[in-house]
């Protein structure tokens, strides 16, 4: 088993991601400059940065490279597909997930860390958390305000594809909790098989205990197992 | 032929236009009675193309495929 962390011009969280996957988890993974092949690998990450400098709309320049319809490929293969941040941009720009991000209501860069709700445990990426947990990553974003009309938020909400919401330490989602005025609170989404995910917290941020959080670490766990499986 | 086109993507009516918004207050702020800003985005396109239609055929394919976020955005294409 092998993971791809792919890099776009501009990409700057995949070290971050390899450090935990190879490091930390102990997982062959290799950095794959989107020039090259992925086709031989059993799960894809597409890492958080600021790709082509968010020319045109964030994530819609590497959205349209060749590259993209690889990962497409191995999604519709069933392999695991996780974009995280400028990741998640890139997947809805592409199509591989419903919806848009747009600039944040308030409209400026937001670093902080968030309180997640687990929203469903059986996907790829969750089958580690337990319904309902309550946890933390941080987030480091402008264009992370979720939207989807209303015909696809109901697609969303009755296939079980909202992911993670934010919400207060309680585990309440409320107005006060949302960080970027995402539609429902909403923080990542999969698609319907639930072996693609796109969500702007940042996972890698929060795999260890030194860095604040451990919680993201379980996201990795669950892709890891779920490519076993495979 | 050669072919120069104004592209304008713009978001939906009634999207929130965060921009728009903070610039609308900023001018309130220096006094001026705005009751909305909207901010578009201007592209200026040089092509070939056998034909006027011809080229706004591809103009319309590159909204949908790059230019344009149709989920978010509309747009419109000016020939000159």
């Amino acid at each position: 088993m092998k993971f791809a962390i792919i890099r776009f011009g501009g990409s700057n969280c995949d070290l971050d991601v390899y450090h935990i996957l190879s490091d930390v988890l102990g997982v062959p993974t290799d950095l794959v400059w989107y020039k090259d092949s992925i086709d031989r690998y059993d799960g894809v990450v597409i890492p958080g940065g600021f790709s082509y400098g968010d020319y045109l709309r964030a994530g819609s320049i590497a959205a349209s490279t060749r590259i993209m319809e690889s990962v497409k490929g191995l999604a519709d293969d069933g392999k695991p597909v996780i974009g995280i941040c400028n990741g998640f941009q890139i997947l809805v720009e592409s199509g591989l997930l419903p919806g848009a991000l747009r600039t944040n209501v308030y409209p400026k860069f937001c670093c902080k860390w968030a309180d997640l709700r687990v929203e469903n445990t059986d996907t790829a990426f969750t089958s580690k958390f337990r319904k309902g947990e309550v946890v933390r990553m941080p987030i480091a974003h402008k264009e992370g305000n979720f939207f989807a009309d209303d015909a696809t938020l109901s697609d969303l909400n009755s296939h079980h594809q909202v992911v993670f919401r934010y919400v207060d330490r309680g585990g309440d989602v409320v107005p006060a909790a949302n960080p970027n005025g995402s539609v429902e609170n909403i923080a990542g989404i999969v698609n319907e098989s639930g072996n693609v995910l796109g969500m702007m917290p940042h996972p890698e941020r929060a795999s260890e205990p030194i860095l604040g959080s451990a919680d993201g670490r379980k996201v990795f766990e669950s892709m890891i197992e779920y490519a076993l499986q495979g | 032929m050669k072919y120069r086109a104004e592209i304008t993507t713009q978001l939906k009516e009634g999207m929130l236009d965060p921009e728009g918004d903070t610039i609308q207050r900023a001018l309130m702020h220096l006094g001026y009675d705005v009751s909305g800003v909207h901010t578009a985005k201007k592209l200026l396109i040089e092509l070939e193309a056998d034909s006027a239609d011809d080229a706004t055929k591809m103009l319309d394919e590159m909204c949908q495929k790059l230019l344009a976020n149709p989920v978010i955005h509309n747009y419109s294409i000016k020939i000159q």
